[in-house]
């Protein structure tokens, strides 16, 4: 599960570790992860060329089976970790009540994130991308930790990475050379994979969005719901139903006929969630991903799921972490809040599902860069995080009482942004 | 690397528990429900198969004494005997929890005897099977208001025990039963010690078997201690009244064997989900896991919300046991894993139950059983309570003073 050390060179050379005071840290698992063996340094240099000849399409390595039960992570995954935490913590959280009000995230922000290589999660190694291998458990832990500083921001940030691990895993030759560099490249576009359509009783595999053979091409109908950074994407996988079956389609934001309008929604403002209409779009043939394969198709709604599950878990954290200092503080009938065991045993269980989200979440990221099936995993990772992590929110605005309904204290925006673990589909994907 | 998988080289004893539980415990499960306070004689050729298999060494250990541990002294990550008692226990208890409970040579004073006795009192107890008794009438949860006395004699170098004590499991069946009794009334917890008693010393009365909710085919006693003498020499762990250290050594018995509750938790609870999944099935119910949960009918999206909390359970449960494998401290994963098998256990074979209609509810079926057995997993080894207080105490960094 290297990272390789191009990541490690990447995170090590940013600015942004200096000016959030992380340099030591990042030096301690950089000698460490060198100490316990690395490959020699090769082609340490990024390439930026967006249109590439490539002989074949590229893949991230993939498969490696464990034979231990272990919850640790590598070194790489650790100090991908600790640096992407620290960004949330000190960049992300600060931020997020602002960007929540503006529905949109700072320029600065994402580009930070850039710099972190987020967008590149999924990018193999010949196209400029920092990770050698394959692995839905690194961009779990990734997502995890942005969400714990904001869940709004950490979509807005995560919604390229899902464009981009989805060509990485799908796209041909020809795609991945038109499109995928970029997303190793300095400037990575705006993207976001878009499969939600706006109805009650939305199903990924039954979508109104239709998408018909037209002469060499494509043409594609329908209205996609709360897409990410929707105003200023400029590409998009859009899920349309082909001949009854759904498939993904690249469609660049100025293929024309292509509709936005602000859609935003009770939480993940800072996303700029929006909604697109597909009104006649024409794309040419080499637009479907992965030749319309319904298994590419189900995996990528799997991954998506496994991604608002990360997410989830990420701002589950934050709330348990934030109520359980708010009650040792709060005092009510001459003691802290904290010393009432209904007021306790709320936090015990607040802690007690955040594992079983996490646990559940991670063996089903786990078993898919194994290479086994994980469809089932993900379903019961992602009914806990519907369930389980949509009662943390409500707790920890409950424990704070009345105060924690204001915007004094982030409970609230966390109780908002938890809802839509349960109901979002594609956009982060793993 | 992050894998939550069961471990390779366990999976051979994972499949040959789940053999022994499908062919000798789940084939007596309904047997000894009804005849309560039978012998199930059936298990003493199936205990000297898991003596051998402990003594095999190739699985680490997958009996009571599996928690004692080992130190082979590796380097990076260990999956050992917790792990492999714990996957253990979850294949049996998927057979019938009763039966693992009295299951000889495997009781929860081997556990205890294995966790803090010394090289000469291992020897000597070796091969015996070993009951716990902690609780009294008037000390449940509250076990550091145990009133059972032990005094010594320094003329004969014995302690002389007297009390009560209430749910002995296998009481009446040990060789052994590990007695938990204060030095010192006055001096609290610092004062509790365990003393290993043997069944057939005349001190100890059995006063009576209980008739219970469930787990039937094991039997709980009730004994009386009146001027029980046991050498000094039985006595678990250091004669000294430690303030500091004395109850939590006798604690830590529980840090290792909670993770097994919860294991015997979730095996239950997958006996439950595997069976109403065929039963509805029958009725033309079946969970698709890619559609979502609205587009199912209410009873494969019940039974996809029930088998989540089955899987979060079996996480947390080896989660604890890979801890205690891994030297971290894990008494905060171990009461996850109680809290959260316990309750899952309880409220999945109750659903079970219901979504299974008059076939579930009848003794037919093997499922109103299970959801009598359940229920003493989310209270035994400490309630669900006990386990809430515990977690919230640590997390919140809170005395049990101040935390009542």
């Amino acid at each position: 599960m290297a990272i390789g050390l191009r990541a490690l060179n990447r995170v090590a050379g940013l600015e942004v570790l200096d000016r959030i005071g992380m340099r030591n840290r990042a030096e301690r698992l950089l000698y460490s992860a060198t100490k316990n063996g690395f490959r020699a340094a090769d082609a340490v240099g990024r390439r930026f060329n967006g249109k590439q000849k490539l002989d074949g399409a590229k893949r991230q390595s993939t498969g490696k089976r464990a034979t231990q039960f272990d919850l640790t992570p590598t070194d790489e995954q650790q100090m991908m970790r600790e640096a992407v935490g620290d960004f949330a913590q000190e960049k992300l959280r600060p931020a997020a009540g602002d960007a929540d009000a503006a529905c949109a995230a700072p320029a600065e922000l994402l580009e930070q994130a850039t710099e972190l290589g987020i967008p590149m999660l999924g990018v193999p190694g010949e196209l400029g991308g920092a990770f050698e291998e394959r692995s839905a458990t690194t961009s779990f832990l990734v997502a995890e930790q942005l969400a714990r500083g904001d869940m709004g921001l950490a979509v807005a940030m995560l919604a390229p990475a899902g464009v981009g691990t989805a060509l990485g895993l799908w796209g041909d030759a020809d795609q991945q050379g038109t499109y995928l560099g970029e997303f190793a490249g300095e400037k990575p576009p705006a993207a976001a994979l878009a499969l939600l359509e706006p109805r009650a009783m939305f199903d990924p595999f039954e979508l109104q969005t239709t998408a018909r053979k037209d002469g060499d091409g494509y043409v594609l109908e329908g209205v996609k719901s709360l897409v990410p950074r929707a105003a200023d994407a400029e590409l998009f996988i859009i899920g349309a139903a082909l001949d009854g079956n759904p498939a993904l389609f690249i469609v660049e934001a100025n293929d024309g006929g292509i509709a936005y309008e602000a859609e935003p929604a009770m939480g993940i403002r800072a996303a700029g969630t929006g909604r697109l209409t597909l009104s006649g779009v024409k794309v040419p043939a080499n637009r479907l991903l992965a030749d319309g394969d319904p298994a590419a198709y189900r995996e990528c709604v799997r991954l998506g799921r496994l991604g608002w599950c990360a997410v989830a878990v990420g701002t589950a954290q934050a709330t348990t972490d934030y109520v359980k200092e708010y009650v040792n503080q709060r005092t009510a009938f001459g003691e802290p809040i904290s010393h009432r065991q209904a007021v306790a045993f709320t936090v015990a269980n607040m802690a007690i599902e955040l594992e079983s989200m996490r646990l559940t979440a991670l063996r089903a990221a786990s078993r898919a860069d194994q290479g086994l099936d994980y469809a089932r995993e993900v379903a019961l990772a992602r009914r806990l995080a519907t369930q389980k992590g949509m009662q943390i929110g409500s707790d920890g605005v409950q424990m704070l009482g009345g105060h924690g309904y204001t915007k004094e204290h982030p409970v609230e925006r966390w109780y908002r942004d938890l809802r839509a673990a349960g109901l979002m589909e594609g956009v982060l994907v793993l | 690397m992050i894998s939550l998988e069961t471990p390779k080289k366990f999976q051979v004893l994972v499949d040959q528990a789940h053999q022994v539980a499908q062919e000798i415990l789940r084939a007596n499960s309904r047997k000894y429900d009804l005849a309560e306070h039978t012998y199930p004689k059936e298990l003493d050729m199936l205990a000297a198969l898991i003596d051998g298999m402990n003594d095999g060494g190739s699985t680490g250990g997958a009996g009571a004494a599996g928690v004692r541990g080992s130190d082979d002294g590796d380097e990076g990550n260990k999956n050992g005997s917790n792990m492999a008692t714990v996957l253990g226990v979850i294949e049996m208890c998927w057979g019938d929890v009763g039966l693992l409970l009295t299951m000889p040579r495997q009781g929860l004073g081997n556990s205890a005897i294995a966790s803090v006795a010394n090289d000469e009192q291992l020897k000597r107890f070796e091969g015996k099977w070993a009951a716990m008794a902690i609780t009294e009438p008037e000390a449940g949860s509250d076990s550091a208001a145990i009133r059972t006395t032990a005094v010594l004699d320094e003329e004969t170098g014995e302690y002389v025990l007297n009390g009560e004590k209430i749910f002995v499991t296998s009481g009446d069946r040990a060789d052994l039963i590990v007695v938990w009794a204060t030095l010192d009334p006055s001096k609290g917890r610092a004062a509790i010690k365990s003393f290993v008693v043997e069944r057939d010393n005349p001190g100890l009365k059995l006063d009576r078997l209980e008739h219970k909710l469930g787990i039937k085919a094991s039997d709980t006693a009730n004994f009386v201690l009146q001027d029980c003498r046991v050498p000094k020499e039985n006595l678990l762990g250091s004669p000294e009244i430690d303030t500091k250290k004395s109850f939590a050594g006798a604690m830590k018995t529980f840090d290792n064997t909670r993770p097994l509750v919860a294991g015997m938790a979730v095996g239950v609870a997958r006996a439950a989900i595997e069976r109403t999944r065929e039963l509805l099935a029958e009725a033309g119910v079946e969970v698709d896991y890619d559609v979502p949960a609205h587009k199912q009918s209410a009873a494969a999206a019940e039974l996809l919300e029930l088998e989540a909390d089955y899987e979060a359970a079996l996480l947390l449960t080896l989660q604890a046991a890979w801890m205690a494998d891994n030297k971290k401290p894990n008494s905060l994963h171990a009461s996850y894993a109680k809290a959260k098998a316990g309750r899952s256990a309880t409220d999945i074979c109750l659903r079970c139950v219901a979504l299974c209609g008059a076939v579930g509810y009848g003794e037919d079926e093997l499922l109103e059983k299970w959801a009598r057995d359940a229920k003493i997993l989310d209270i035994f080894e400490g309630t669900q309570q006990i386990q809430l207080l515990i977690i919230a105490r640590q997390l919140l960094g809170l005395t049990s003073a101040e935390l009542k």
